[in-house]
């Protein structure tokens, strides 16, 4: 196994950001636009019956929990289907590795990717919650950072999920199975401390309550020592993540 | 002066489950020729160079190219090859340059040199007035031409050529076969696959032909008629049941004989009287070609 070049990326993020520049309005509508519903829909429509949720608005509650939706969407998805198709339809990726790149690094080059743009992406449903009450303050810009890690991890788990499935119809399994628990049982919409006791700590192994706990956090001003345990967690997520996404791909690509 | 080849591979074997596709291949390269290997589908060409660019893992022997072992050094190996696969993996929606600057960022081509080596690329394609289209809208032809300068695009040392001309017309198959003896006088190591005998004897110093993972025969188009096929051919046209009777004779008379469709050609004839070979009914009289020679060893057609 040749070791890990960091040369290797920019390549990587060159053909990104060629796609990019072609299709940005469409990935970006529908990236931002998702959350934004959630947001309005539940936000200020829950919102309308239910005041406060741990003393916050509720609409202020689900923005800041919208953060984590808009994360989720905007790396897993492109985690699995980009890489999908890329490598499945297009063999882009055997093109690719017939170059000095490994597998490893152009896993990790179109995670890093994806992740800073979800940085992007996550931060929009918080700034679109200021006008409903949410007070700016600068722990905030922690959030894009907070966006990246969890996203990391996230983009790989796609990956993964890509590398598994035979046919792209699998992914509405993980969908549902994975996906859709992952975003409920993270405190988005209500706060997971109106669960039974037992979800409480099986959302510790869930990246999306770590997100949307750092979120909340560096929003409310909130953020201390216990925090670091939200990241670490999902540090240690990506690890797992990407050393299955990469294994994966190399057992695809590597006949 | 004795040089390192340009590729050696040592008693490599590739296994797919049960199915032994490389089979023991020894194979060396020198340095500025250009090798053809012809082959039957599924003899283990492109098999044969995956494993080249560490694509596909060894089940046993050694490959190394430019003296970089391809298990333990790929990175070093595949910074010197260009590749031409058989299966087009361009981005379709890239235009044309901008897969070539992709590219010669992904070969690491120094930044200062890129946007020459993709003009360069563009030109030896022909391809400089489309180069901002995308490469969706480009005819078969084209794409293959911009495949190949793809595979030059890092001034390699050892090009792999899969099948780099299948499918396409005369004319465009001229003009790769053009770009392709170009690299080649530059001195550039060439290994091609192919099914186009014309292809192999137009272009290929020396000839490799491939069966069930195993190299079946080497040496020059010239060499390989010689040894295996004789001097000269001739060519008998009739029903199927005299040509079993020339066959038959032929075979009493110690020649060997190819069939194709409603003909049939009996080699090495040189060897043997012309009134015997008159007696076996009219004819027309040819060199041996590189085909017979095919035919004859891996007793499959070559298409084209
Ligand atoms: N990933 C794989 N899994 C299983 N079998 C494979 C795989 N790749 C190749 N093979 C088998 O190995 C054999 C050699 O295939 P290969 O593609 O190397 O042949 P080839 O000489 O390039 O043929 P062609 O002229 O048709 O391109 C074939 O029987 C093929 O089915
Ligand atoms: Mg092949």
């Amino acid at each position: 196994m040749a070791r890990f070049d960091f040369r290797s990326l920019p390549a990587i993020w060159t053909r990104e950001l060629i796609i990019f520049k072609r299709y940005w309005p469409g990935v970006t509508f529908t990236a931002i636009l998702e959350p934004l519903v959630f947001l309005f829909a539940i936000g200020l429509g829950v919102g309308a019956f239910v005041d406060e949720i741990d003393g916050m608005k509720y609409v202020v509650f689900v923005g800041t929990g919208a953060v984590a939706t808009a994360v989720l969407f905007s790396s897993v998805f492109p985690g699995m289907y980009n890489t999908f198709i890329a490598r499945v339809f297009q063999k882009v990726y055997d093109g690719i590795l017939s170059t000095p790149t490994t597998t490893a690094e152009l896993m990790v080059g179109e995670a890093t990717w994806i992740s800073a743009r979800t940085a992007v992406y996550g931060s929009v449903p918080m700034l679109a919650t200021i006008p409903f009450g949410l007070s700016p303050r600068w722990s905030m810009l922690l959030v894009p950072f907070t966006c990246f890690i969890s996203a990391l991890g996230l983009t790989f788990l796609g990956q993964y999920i890509s590398g598994v499935v035979k046919v792209i119809d699998s992914f509405s399994y993980f969908q549902s199975a994975l996906l859709t628990p992952l975003l409920f049982v993270s405190g988005t919409y209500f706060p997971i401390s109106g669960l039974p006791d037992w979800f409480g700590t099986v959302s510790n192994v869930n990246p999306v309550y770590h997100c949307i706990e750092l979120v909340r956090d560096s929003c409310f001003g909130t953020l201390s020592w216990s925090s670091m345990w939200n990241v670490l967690a999902l540090g240690m997520f990506a690890v797992i993540t990407g050393t299955l996404s990469i294994r994966t791909m190399t057992k695809r690509l590597i006949t | 002066m004795v040089h390192d080849p340009a590729l050696a591979i040592r008693n490599v074997t590739k296994r797919f489950g049960d199915f032994t596709a490389v089979d023991g291949l020894t194979l060396d390269v020198q340095v500025g020729t250009c090798l053809g290997l012809l082959g039957p589908n599924g003899a283990g060409k492109t098999t044969l160079m995956r494993m080249i660019t560490g694509q596909t893992g060894l089940n046993g022997g050694s490959i190394s190219v430019m003296n970089f072992d391809v298990t333990s050094q790929s990175r070093q190996a595949r910074s010197i090859l260009g590749v031409c696969p058989q299966q087009d993996n361009m981005d379709d929606q890239q235009t044309a340059r901008e897969n070539l600057a992709l590219w010669a960022a992904l070969c690491r081509v120094p930044r200062s040199r890129r946007k020459q080596v993709v003009a360069d690329a563009l030109e030896t394609a022909q391809l400089a007035d489309r180069s901002h289209e995308r490469v969706t809208n480009l005819s078969g032809g084209m794409r293959r031409r911009l495949l190949l300068g793809r595979a030059f695009i890092n001034s390699p040392k050892l090009v792999l050529l899969d099948e780099p001309t299948v499918g396409l017309d005369p004319q465009v198959r001229s003009d790769l076969w053009l770009m392709i003896d170009r690299v080649r006088r530059s001195g550039v190591t060439v290994v091609m696959s192919t099914h186009y005998i014309e292809e192999a004897e137009r272009l290929a110093d020396d000839i490799a032909i491939v069966n069930h993972g195993r190299i079946i025969a080497r040496g020059t188009p010239q060499e390989l008629r010689e040894r295996h096929a004789g001097l000269e051919a001739v060519e008998y046209f009739g029903p199927t049941d005299v040509l079993d009777e020339i066959a038959a004779k032929a075979a009493n008379a110690g020649l060997k004989s190819r069939r194709a469709g409603l003909s049939i050609s009996v080699l090495g004839v040189e060897k043997v009287s012309s009134e015997l070979l008159a007696s076996l009914g009219r004819h027309s009289r040819r060199p041996t070609n590189l085909e017979d020679v095919f035919v004859l060893l891996t007793g499959e057609a070559l298409d084209g």
